[in-house]
């Protein structure tokens, strides 16, 4: 695709002009995207916009220029972009540009180069043998990297909207608990079997994302998470020590943090048993090692090891143990569960402040997204921190689970 | 207004100028102070008149020197070589007056009060054939005014002002062909159908709309019959000058003159 921005400015609006050139660049075969309308405020104000053009080829774009010139656009003039080298390892130059988590390319000696795998807040590093850029965290920039700095060459899309008409194709974030829930998990089953159909078809290798905390457990919602990831339409987890640490407690001892899963009380030294279960698994190695030695025989854990699940446990201060598998550094951690986005086509970010904000740092825009949390403070801080794409869902974790589970075909 | 001393037809930039069809003289000159007397006589206007160049045939049709607005000059600056050259007179015209004049940025074309014309609350400004749409933004700036630009569409209606006439009751002549189709539906979003007249076609090329409004009067060409009826229907008296030789170049009653306010 040949990409070339315009302005156009006056009186646009109530003149049809911009519907004038929109209509043509579409009538030609190309699209466009707003990418700016200013609409003056006053009848004597003109208004702004810039028009963002893909055309198939670059003739197609040179007719819809010179078709739609005389109506007053003006093509945007484009200058490079500016680098700077980094001062020292893990210090970027004080001008450095700060990446937005929508797609994004940079211009280099009149060339647009894709910045692949956007992410908010990263850095864009330019590679000059081969061309090609990259974003990179503050404190993976290593001294002499060509960092982009100002804003000039630097643009960025805004976020199409799917072709899918369903929730996420409205993209807001619904953080109310008063808002029906049905349609939106409905949305999210069908996204779940579309993406797993692709598979299974080898049309596709697009995953599924879930990050969970380990109310999930308490509340009741195992089962119904073990069902939905024993039936493939989980491919990549991301959790901490809790999570993985009372599943394997519940299939041990049928308790949650002491709570006895099947009666709904505390049983003595309950508390216990999930130190207990941490001190098995470390004995053994590994969580993987739990499942084949036959310790852990059910739940969460053991569907992702039969499942082959891309697990990233990421630890936090107050880990009892932690699980053999808990990545403990958090830079580690983050690059981990960095390696696991690409290619993420759904994310679900369930019940955990930690882990959806954390994970929501790392998508690209393009990822759907919902945040189900009982707690609507936390879809809302998740949309705050600028996961603008997130749906959120304010209700209890197992209850989405089950109606999820559900929807995808359980009988549980 | 600017004496026809040196009218001619020395080039064609308009389908209507052939240099083969060449103007009367004579007759122009007796069609031009006709239209001075209804002006002054039966309507009641103050003219003013510029001094006629030589070599400068098209400098009589002096709604293309600019627009003027409030104590403010913009001269025009014309598309094609061969009238170019009347910008510097129309220049010194409006500096001599006392007008603050501004121009716009050298590398857009605009003509003037042949292109912009409007009612009290909102401009037209008509672009593609003579003067370019972004002039519209920069005179907006200039004047505060809302002008809503519209795309003309047929090469014989080269100028806003031969297909389009804007009346003192917020009623309007126009000649719907001469614009695109986001035009006309501008156009009718804007002004009330009973307040519209759509010119049949022989008098919208006899240069009906290229008609002068001032108060209750029209000076308009003559060969409009049906314009006149519609114009006496809501409460207009009409001049009919014959000024045949001017369209022989492509202008009438409206391109002759440039309203002062």
């Amino acid at each position: 695709m040949i990409v070339q921005t315009v302005t156009i400015q006056g009186h646009i609006i109530d003149s049809l002009i911009l519907a004038k050139v929109l209509d043509a660049i579409v009538m030609l075969g190309g699209t466009f995207t707003l990418s700016e309308v200013k609409v003056g405020t006053q009848r004597e104000d003109t208004s702004h916009a810039t028009i963002l053009i893909e055309a198939p080829t670059m003739e197609l774009l040179q007719e819809i220029l010179k078709t739609i010139l005389p109506h007053g656009a003006v093509v945007e003039t484009e200058e490079d972009c500016t680098v700077e080298p980094a001062p020292a390892d893990g210090i970027l130059p004080e001008d450095f540009y700060a990446t937005s988590h929508l797609s994004t390319q940079i211009r280099w000696q009149g060339n647009w180069i894709e910045v692949p795998q956007p992410e908010m807040d990263l850095a864009i590093i330019l590679k000059t043998s081969p061309l090609s850029a990259q974003m990179v965290p503050m404190g993976s920039v290593k001294k002499g990297d060509l960092v982009v700095t100002g804003r000039k060459g630097v643009r960025v899309f805004p976020l199409e909207r799917p072709k899918e008409r369903d929730v996420f194709g409205f993209m807001e974030a619904q953080v109310s608990s008063e808002r029906p829930h049905h349609h939106i998990i409905a949305d999210v089953a069908k996204r779940m079997k579309a993406i797993q159909q692709q598979r299974k078809d080898g049309k596709g290798s697009g995953k599924v994302l879930f990050a969970g905390g380990p109310a999930i457990i308490h509340a009741g919602g195992r089962e119904a998470l073990a069902w939905i990831i024993e039936a493939g339409y989980i491919h990549v987890l991301f959790c901490g020590n809790a999570l993985a640490a009372h599943d394997m407690e519940a299939s041990l001892y049928g308790t949650s943090l002491g709570y006895n899963l099947g009666i709904g009380r505390s049983v003595p030294h309950g508390h216990e048993h999930h130190l207990r279960t941490i001190n098995r698994v470390r004995a053994l190695g590994s969580i993987q090692q739990a499942i084949e030695s036959g310790l852990i025989k059910e739940g969460i854990m053991a569907a992702c090891i039969r499942q082959g699940v891309q697990m990233v446990l990421a630890g936090t201060i107050r880990d009892d143990g932690p699980l053999p598998d808990v990545i403990t550094d958090s830079i580690k951690a983050q690059k981990a569960m960095r390696a696991a986005i690409p290619g993420v086509e759904l994310a679900l970010l369930v019940a955990s402040t930690l882990h959806a904000v954390a994970t929501g740092n790392l998508l690209p825009a393009s990822s759907p997204t919902v945040c189900v949390d009982i707690n609507p403070a936390v879809p809302t801080k998740l949309s705050d921190r600028g996961s603008f794409q997130a749906v959120g869902l304010v209700m209890d974790s197992s209850s989405f689970l089950w109606e999820l589970a559900r929807e995808l075909g359980w009988e549980g | 207004m600017c004496p026809p001393d040196h009218f001619g037809i020395e080039y064609e930039i308009n389908p209507w100028m052939r240099v083969s069809n060449q103007s009367n003289e004579e007759r122009a000159r007796t069609q031009w102070k006709t239209l001075t007397q209804v002006l002054e006589n039966e309507v009641g206007a103050k003219l003013e008149f510029m001094e006629p160049i030589p070599g400068l045939p098209d400098l009589v049709f002096t709604a293309n020197a600019g627009v003027i607005h409030e104590g403010k000059a913009v001269p025009s600056q014309f598309r094609h070589p061969e009238r170019q050259g009347e910008e510097r007179h129309f220049i010194d015209w409006f500096t001599k007056k006392g007008y603050e004049v501004i121009n716009l940025y050298p590398e857009i074309n605009f003509e003037g009060a042949g292109d912009l014309l409007g009612f009290p609350d909102f401009w037209i400004g008509g672009y593609r054939q003579r003067s370019d749409i972004r002039a519209y933004a920069q005179l907006s700036e200039i004047f505060q005014k809302e002008i809503m630009p519209v795309e003309l569409v047929d090469q014989r209606f080269y100028h806003l002002d031969t297909c389009f006439c804007p009346l003192i009751g917020g009623e309007l002549l126009y000649f719907p062909p001469a614009f695109d189709s986001y035009a006309q539906t501008v156009l009718a979003s804007r002004i009330e159908q009973d307040k519209r007249f759509a010119v049949p076609s022989q008098e919208g090329e006899r240069f009906a709309c290229n008609a002068v409004c001032i108060d209750r009067h029209v000076v308009l060409p003559t060969g409009c019959p049906e314009t006149m009826a519609w114009l006496h229907k809501h409460g207009y008296t009409t001049h009919p000058v014959e000024l045949d030789e001017f369209l022989k170049a492509g202008g009438s009653a409206k391109c002759l003159t440039l309203a002062l306010d």
